[in-house]
C-alpha cells in the first residue's frame, strides 16, 4: 500500500515538476491592466484586442526567443487601488511583464509599485511597458528604468500640435477642455504655456475640466463652449469622454475647429461624420493608416479584417515588436535582459522613419503626425466606422524635431 | 449670456425630467413599504438594455411600450417573491436585498450584454433638429424625452388625485392598516407600485439609452442622485420629487457655467486670497469643478434643516 502511494506520489510529482518548467519556458506572458468595465471598457477592449492579434502575430512569425507569446487580460476598473491588486496577482501567477496604458494616474502607479517590487526581490524583476499613459511625469520626476513608454508624452503632443496651430492663421480665440486628473491638468498647463510662447494673439476664452469619464451628457459644456465664442477647441480627452463631447457639439450643431490627442477612437469619427465637421478635427498620433507607407498598410488592412476594427495603437506594434527584438538580441526573456537591450534601442518604426528608446528617461521619440478627418479620396484606401470619410495626414514632425529635454535621474541596476 | 441662459434652462430642464422618471417610482416605493429601493437605477439600467435588445428586433417605438411593460413585470415579481417575503425580517433585511439586487442585475446585464457599451441608436424617424435656438440646434429627440416625461407627469398626478386607484395608493402610504381593515389587499397595492415604479423607470432607460450611454454601468451613475431627488422633494410627494428633479436638473447644469471660483469672489470684495500654500487649490476650485457634488451638499443640508424635505409631510 506504502510503495503503491509512494509511487503514485513520486509520479504527480514528477510530473508537477516537469510541467512547471516546460509551461515556463513554453509561453511569455504580458499582462494587460487596463479597464474591461464601466466608462473606460470601450477603450480597454480594443486595447485588449489589439495586444491579442499582435499575440497571434508574433506567434504565426517564430515568436519570442523560441517561446510564444500571450496575454493574460486584468481588469483595473480604472481604479488605482484595484489597478495594484490587478498587477500583485499578474506578478503571483508568474507574469513578469506589464502592458498598461488608459490613466496616467495609474500608470504612475504601477510605475511605483514595480520599482518598489524589484528593489525587494531581485532576480525576479518586472518590466512596465506603457503605451498610451502620457503624463510627462512619468519620464520626468517618476521615471524608473523599469518603466517603458511607446506614446509620445503629452509635451511632445502638445508641442507638434501647437507647432501647427501656429500656422493657422484663422484661429483667434481658444477653449479648452480636459479630463479632471493629472493628464488632463498638464494638458491644459502646456497648452497655455505653448500658446502663449507661439502664439500671444490668441485668446484663451474658457479653460475647463469635468470628471474623467463619468460624464454621459456634454452639452451643459458644449453650450458653454458656444457662448465663450470660441472658434476652435483644445482637448486631451479620450474614451467616451471624446466621443460624447463631439456627438453633444453634433446635436447642438457647434461648428469649431478640433484640436485633439485621440479623436480617432470609438464612437468619434461617428460623432465628427454626424456633425459634419468635414477636416476640422484634427488628431496627433504617431501614424495614419492612409499614409502610403507600404508595409504599415498592409498590416492595418489584415488587422481590420482579422479584428472588425482600426488599428487605434500604432505604438503597440512597435511595443511588442520592440519587445521581440530586444529578447531575441538578448536570446532571453528574462526581464532584467531584455531591459538592458530595450534601453537606447534603435528602430525602424510602424509608419516608417526612425525611432528610439531613449536611454535617459525610458521615452520612445518616434515620428508624429497631424491628420484631419474629412472625405478621402480613391487612393486612401481606409475609412473609420463605416462613415466613407478617414484620415489625411496634414503634417509631419520629424523625430528629432519631437525631442523634449527630461529631469529624469535614473537609477540604474548596477 | 441669453443663450447660454436658454440653452441651459432647456438641458437642465431635461435632465431634470429624466431624475423625475425615476424619482417618481422611487418615492412612491420609499414611502409606502419604507424600502429604500437600493436596485432603482438598475431597472432603470434593464429598461435601457431591453429597449435596446428590442429595437433590434422590431424597433424603436414597439421596444418603447414592450420594454417597460417587462421590466414594470419583472418589479412586480420581485416584489411579490423578494421583497414580501423579507418584509418580515424588518427594513434592515429589504435594505440589504435591494443591496444585493443591485450587483446581480449589473452582473447580469455584464453577462448578457457585455461590459462596453452597446450600439443604441436615436430612432430614424427623431434624428433631425427641433428647431434651432440662437443657432443652438435642439434634437427632436430631446424633445420627445422632454415631452414623454411631462406626459407620465400629468398622468400620474392625475390618477393618484383623481382615481380611486390613487385614492387607495395615498391611503395605503399614510394608514396601510386602515386600507387593509377596509377590505383592500394593501399587498397586491404595494407590488403594484412596485412594478409601476419600476416601469417607469425603464420608461427613463429606454429614452435616455440612445441619448446618452447604454453601459452596464449606467445603474451607478445615476443610483446616488435618485436618492438626492427623493429626499429633497420629501418622502412620498410626486409634486416633490417632481420640484427637487427640476431643481437639481437645473442646479447641475447652471453649475458646469458657471466659472466663479473662491478667490474670484473675495477678489470682487476687495479681499486678496493668500497666493500659494497648501490652501491655494481650494481658493481656485471654480463653481464648475465642483458641479457634481453640489447635489449632495444640497442632500445635507435639507437633512439638517428641512429633513422632510421640500413637500414632505411625514417625519422619519
Amino acid at each position: 500500500m506504502i510503495s503503491r502511494f509512494s509511487t503514485m506520489f513520486c509520479a504527480v510529482a514528477a510530473t508537477v515538476v516537469a510541467a512547471l518548467p516546460a509551461a515556463a519556458q513554453d509561453t511569455v506572458k504580458i499582462a494587460y491592466v487596463d479597464p474591461l468595465s464601466g466608462g473606460g471598457a470601450s477603450i480597454g477592449e480594443i486595447g485588449l484586442k489589439t495586444y491579442q492579434y499582435l499575440a497571434d502575430w508574433t506567434n504565426a512569425h517564430g515568436g519570442i526567443a523560441g517561446h510564444k507569446l500571450e496575454i493574460a487580460a486584468y481588469d483595473n476598473k480604472l481604479n488605482a487601488q484595484e489597478t495594484l491588486v490587478q498587477v500583485q496577482k499578474a506578478i503571483d501567477s508568474g507574469i513578469r511583464y506589464i502592458t498598461q496604458g488608459n490613466g496616467s494616474a495609474f500608470a504612475a502607479a504601477i510605475e511605483e509599485f514595480v520599482a518598489k517590487y524589484n528593489e525587494r526581490n531581485p532576480g525576479k524583476e518586472v518590466l512596465f511597458f506603457n503605451y498610451a499613459a502620457v503624463d510627462p511625469i512619468l519620464t520626468n520626476e517618476k521615471c524608473s528604468y523599469w518603466h517603458f513608454r511607446w506614446d509620445a508624452n503629452s509635451d511632445i503632443k502638445m508641442t507638434a500640435l501647437t507647432n501647427y496651430m501656429k500656422t493657422r492663421a484663422n484661429i483667434k480665440k481658444i477653449y479648452l477642455i480636459n479630463q479632471d486628473y493629472s493628464f488632463g491638468q498638464s494638458v491644459r498647463k502646456e497648452a497655455r504655456a505653448m500658446l502663449n510662447a507661439k502664439r500671444p494673439d490668441i485668446e484663451i476664452v474658457g479653460d475647463e475640466v469635468h470628471p474623467l469619464l463619468k460624464v454621459t451628457d456634454f452639452s451643459p459644456y458644449i453650450a458653454k463652449i458656444k457662448a465663450s465664442g470660441a472658434d476652435s477647441v483644445i482637448t486631451g480627452n479620450w474614451g467616451q469622454d471624446i466621443a460624447l463631447l463631439i456627438k453633444a457639439a453634433a446635436d447642438a450643431g457647434l461648428q469649431v475647429d478640433w484640436y485633439t490627442y485621440y479623436a480617432g477612437g470609438t464612437g468619434g469619427p461617428t460623432a465628427i461624420k454626424q456633425a459634419n465637421l468635414a477636416d476640422r478635427v484634427f488628431s496627433i498620433a504617431e501614424g495614419v493608416p492612409n499614409d502610403p507607407y507600404e508595409p504599415a498598410r498592409e498590416f492595418e488592412k489584415a488587422f481590420r479584417a482579422k479584428v472588425g476594427v482600426s488599428l487605434f495603437y500604432p505604438r503597440a506594434v512597435n511595443e511588442i515588436r520592440m519587445f521581440v527584438k530586444a529578447a531575441d538580441e538578448a536570446k532571453s526573456v528574462e526581464p532584467t535582459k531584455v531591459a538592458a537591450k530595450l534601453d537606447g534601442m534603435n528602430v525602424t518604426v510602424y509608419n516608417g522613419g526612425e525611432g528610439f528608446m531613449r536611454s535617459d528617461d525610458h521615452q520612445f521619440f518616434q515620428p508624429m503626425y497631424i491628420s484631419s478627418f474629412g472625405p478621402i479620396s480613391k487612393d486612401q484606401p481606409f475609412e473609420e466606422e463605416n462613415t466613407g470619410w478617414g484620415w489625411t495626414e496634414k503634417g509631419k514632425i520629424d523625430t528629432k524635431d519631437t525631442m523634449v529635454s527630461t529631469t529624469c535621474k535614473m537609477n540604474r541596476p548596477s | 449670456m441669453l443663450e447660454l441662459v436658454t440653452i441651459s434652462t432647456l438641458n437642465g430642464v431635461l435632465y431634470g425630467m429624466l431624475l423625475f422618471l425615476m424619482a417618481s417610482g422611487l418615492t412612491l416605493i420609499f414611502s409606502m413599504m419604507g424600502v429604500l429601493n437600493f436596485a432603482h437605477a438598475s431597472f432603470y439600467m434593464l429598461g435601457a438594455f431591453f429597449g435596446f435588445q428590442i429595437s433590434q428586433i422590431v424597433g424603436f417605438w414597439p421596444a418603447f411600450i414592450v420594454a417597460p411593460v417587462l421590466v414594470g413585470g419583472i418589479g412586480a415579481l420581485v416584489e411579490r417573491y423578494g421583497l414580501r417575503n423579507v418584509h418580515q425580517h424588518g427594513p434592515v433585511a429589504e435594505l440589504l436585498f435591494t443591496f444585493g439586487l443591485y450587483f446581480v442585475i449589473e452582473e447580469v446585464v455584464q453577462m448578457i450584454w457585455g461590459k462596453g457599451p452597446v450600439d443604441y441608436r436615436v430612432p430614424a424617424s427623431l434624428d433631425f433638429s427641433a428647431f434651432t435656438a440662437f443657432s443652438t440646434n435642439y434634437p427632436a429627440y430631446k424633445m420627445f424625452e422632454l415631452l414623454t416625461a411631462i406626459a407620465i407627469f400629468a398622468v400620474l398626478l392625475a390618477v393618484l388625485t383623481r382615481t380611486r386607484v390613487g385614492l387607495i395608493i395615498q391611503a395605503s402610504l399614510t394608514h396601510p392598516h386602515m386600507v387593509a381593515m377596509l377590505g383592500h389587499n394593501v399587498p397586491r397595492v404595494f407590488m403594484l407600485v412596485f412594478g409601476v415604479g419600476t416601469g417607469l423607470a425603464a420608461v427613463a432607460g429606454v429614452i435616455a439609452g440612445p441619448a446618452l450611454v447604454t453601459q452596464s454601468n449606467m445603474a451607478g451613475l445615476l443610483g446616488p442622485i435618485l436618492f438626492v431627488v427623493v429626499v429633497v422633494g420629501g418622502l412620498g410627494s410626486l409634486s416633490g420629487a417632481f420640484l427637487a428633479s427640476l431643481l437639481i436638473g437645473l442646479v447641475q447644469t447652471f453649475a458646469v457655467s458657471v466659472n466663479l471660483s473662491v478667490a474670484d469672489v473675495l477678489g470682487g470684495i476687495g479681499v486678496a486670497p493668500p497666493a500659494g500654500g497648501p490652501l491655494s487649490d481650494l481658493w481656485n476650485v471654480t463653481v464648475a469643478q465642483i458641479a457634481p457634488i453640489i447635489p449632495y451638499l444640497l442632500l445635507v443640508l435639507i437633512l439638517i434643516f428641512r429633513p422632510t424635505g421640500l413637500m414632505g409631510t411625514r417625519e422619519h
